[in-house]
């Protein structure tokens, strides 16, 4: 492309100006990838959800505990064909920052229900016969440099005192579709050690013959329990997770929100950038139209480098975005456990700062097509 | 030879007839042309000379196809260019005609060589062509050693001589100079002059120079004078009658 270097050449007219639009592109770039890295991250939660499982949580909140009793009743609904439960340890290790999920399991039905989160038969023998055993997701476990057989203490702000407990077992998964951060412990030393609540646990989780049933399933289970002490409400894990997103409020708008002021601001700051570089140039434009390059050319001219700005500043944000993922990663670990920068984003990134630099270009390149060179030599 | 009776030969290179270019100012017209005739043979060096305002840059541009005229023809090596749409105009500008301007007008952020080029990249020449057209053209007009300066770092005199090197790389069929010496001193504006008068004897170009020193116009093979919208002759200086 022989005509590349003149576009080229005029990044380099006015230095500073190019580096500041180059890099407005990138900041806005960069959080572009972080907000949707953010989203994604979300969003894993509930694209993994197994289809064929149902959430039973107490109608008031997920909070709340439900009796361990309702098990058996639940099991007799029609399409049922597994149940397990969980409750929320929330304890803290060594510091509240180093936050990581546990839940006390049913041992029992645990693998059957969630057969995606995998535990080598041998260590799970091996926490079946330790009372203090816990089984840690591979993320959690590589987080904290723990290996088999570590006896990790955990305060525990909800039920009192230091639990200990031994690493009997690492689950794994595959990282872009399990959660690998949990850490489990068995329900039964919980509800023997505590002071308070027994026989109450956190949520139920039900396997269904077929994820056809999912809505009459539920309604048979939230009914049986309609106008109890614990009422219940039951969804579809899938359901169960985007409600757990809501929680944090609209992410989706906030992020949409966000990301549109931030691009329209984009397209302004680098619209008047170019208006101006087209502005200063007239003489320099009607000279070419002078020489023969046509007004199509000229205006393709102007557009071309509106493009490599947000093209250069686009590749630019999101490469040290890629880059930064790691480190952001590390610094929310627990809370966002899925965060990558899928490459589906990179493109739409790049994608949003193509039509940015074209937006942007569009209206300086019309004025430098329409420049009548007797018009704009007079001027000089 | 040149005539401004609008009687010169059928096959002269340019023929101007009856060339009228008004323009409008708020509600008042102003008639900056009126009835122009012009004839201009091959290997011509024409000087116009006129007061300021008298509408000689306004000729140029209508000469170069930069402008229309409102009434009137201007016909170049047989073609009509006044009935040229705005696409065909910019095509055989591209072809015919070579620019030169009082303030060089060079891309400031493109080096000697990279300006000189411009023309060439609209034709088909390889880069290697190109390269060697643009090596002819610098040691033409004296500048071998500053193909990679840019413009900010010529003289003023050495910036109008590549201007000159860009105007004629693609060997147009002739060169337009609007005061190419107005912005130079004396020495600078004599080495232009020796170069524009090279180019008439040694290359056979057809010039057409504006300028308001008589010294310059003392070059060219006929001065004309714009008064009240046509040119009329004025004293022949040098070469042939
Ligand atoms: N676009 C325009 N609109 C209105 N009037 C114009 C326009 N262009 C030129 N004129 C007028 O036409 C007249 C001739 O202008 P022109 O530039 O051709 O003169 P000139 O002989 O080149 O003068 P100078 O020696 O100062 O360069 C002037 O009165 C000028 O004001
Ligand atoms: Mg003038």
């Amino acid at each position: 492309m022989k005509f590349f270097p003149l576009i080229l050449a005029n990044l380099f007219r006015k230095k500073l100006r190019t580096t500041l639009t180059v890099g407005s592109f990138a900041v806005a770039l960069f959080l572009f990838g972080l907000l949707a890295a953010i989203r994604a991250s979300f969003n894993q939660g509930v694209n993994i959800a197994g289809a064929d499982r149902l959430v039973v949580i107490n109608k008031v909140s997920i909070i709340q505990p439900l009796p361990i009793a309702d098990r058996d009743h639940i099991l007799r609904i029609p399409g049922v064909k597994n149940i397990t439960f969980d409750i929320w340890f929330g304890g803290v290790y060594q510091d509240p920052k180093n936050f990581f999920p546990q839940f006390a399991i049913d041992t029992a039905n645990q693998r059957i229900v969630f057969p995606e989160l995998h535990v080598p038969d041998d260590q799970w023998k091996a926490f079946l016969g330790d009372r203090e055993g816990a089984i840690v997701g591979a993320s959690t476990a590589k987080r904290f440099g723990w290996k088999i057989g570590d006896r990790i203490p955990l305060q525990a702000p909800i039920y009192g005192g230091t639990w200990e407990f031994n690493i009997d077992g690492i689950y794994t998964g595959t990282p872009q579709a399990s959660d690998l951060t949990q850490f489990w412990l068995h329900y039964d030393y919980l509800d023997e050690r505590r002071q308070f609540g027994k026989g109450m646990i956190g949520w139920y989780t039900v396997k269904m013959d077929s994820p056809d049933d999912a809505t009459r399933v539920a309604a048979a289970i939230d009914s049986m329990f309609a106008n109890s002490p614990y009422e219940t409400k039951t969804e579809t894990e899938k359901a169960m997770a985007g409600s757990f997103v809501k929680q944090f409020g609209n992410i989706e708008f906030l992020i949409l929100a966000i990301g549109g002021v931030v691009f329209f601001t984009l397209l302004l700051v680098t619209g008047n950038t170019m208006a101006i570089a087209v502005r200063e140039r007239l003489g320099e434009l009607a000279v070419f139209k002078a020489i023969g390059f046509s007004d199509r050319f000229v205006s393709l001219f102007v557009l071309g480098e509106s493009l490599l700005i947000s093209l250069l500043g686009g590749i630019i944000g999101l490469a040290l975005c890629k880059l930064a993922m790691p480190g952001i990663g590390d610094a929310l670990r627990g809370m966002l456990p899925f965060i990558a920068l899928p490459v589906s984003t990179l493109a739409v990134g790049l994608g949003v700062a193509i039509a940015v630099g074209l937006l942007a270009g569009i209206l300086p390149a019309t004025s430098a097509m329409r420049l009548r060179v007797v018009d704009a030599l007079r001027r000089v | 030879m040149v005539r401004v009776d609008g009687n010169g030969k059928t096959d002269s290179l340019i023929q101007v007839r009856g060339l009228d270019k008004t323009y409008r100012r708020g509600g008042e017209e102003i008639h900056v042309l009126q009835g122009l005739n012009l004839d201009v043979e091959k290997g011509d060096f024409v000087a116009f000379m006129g007061p300021s305002g008298s509408g000689k840059t306004t000729l140029l541009n209508l000469l170069g196809g930069l402008d229309v005229p409102s009434r009137g023809s201007i016909t170049v090596a047989g073609d009509e260019i006044t009935h040229m749409s705005g696409n065909k105009l910019t095509h055989w500008r591209a072809r015919h005609v070579g620019f030169i301007f009082q303030m060089y007008n060079l891309i400031p952020v493109l080096t000697a060589f990279q300006n000189i080029e411009l023309p060439l990249l609209l034709t088909k020449l390889s880069k290697s062509e190109r390269r060697q057209h643009v090596e002819t053209a610098l040691s033409i007009v004296g500048l071998a050693d500053r193909a990679h300066h840019y413009p900010r770092q010529l003289s003023g005199g050495q910036e109008q001589r590549v201007a000159i090197a860009r105007a004629l790389i693609a060997d147009p069929t002739f060169l337009l100079c609007d005061e190419p010496t107005g912005d130079l001193d004396r020495k600078s504006a004599d080495e232009i002059l020796n170069l524009l008068t090279r180019l008439s004897t040694e290359f056979s170009k057809t010039i057409l120079m504006v300028t308001h020193d008589p010294m310059a116009a003392e070059r060219a093979q006929a001065t004309l004078h714009l008064n009240k919208g046509v040119l009329v002759e004025g004293a022949h200086a040098g070469g042939p009658a």
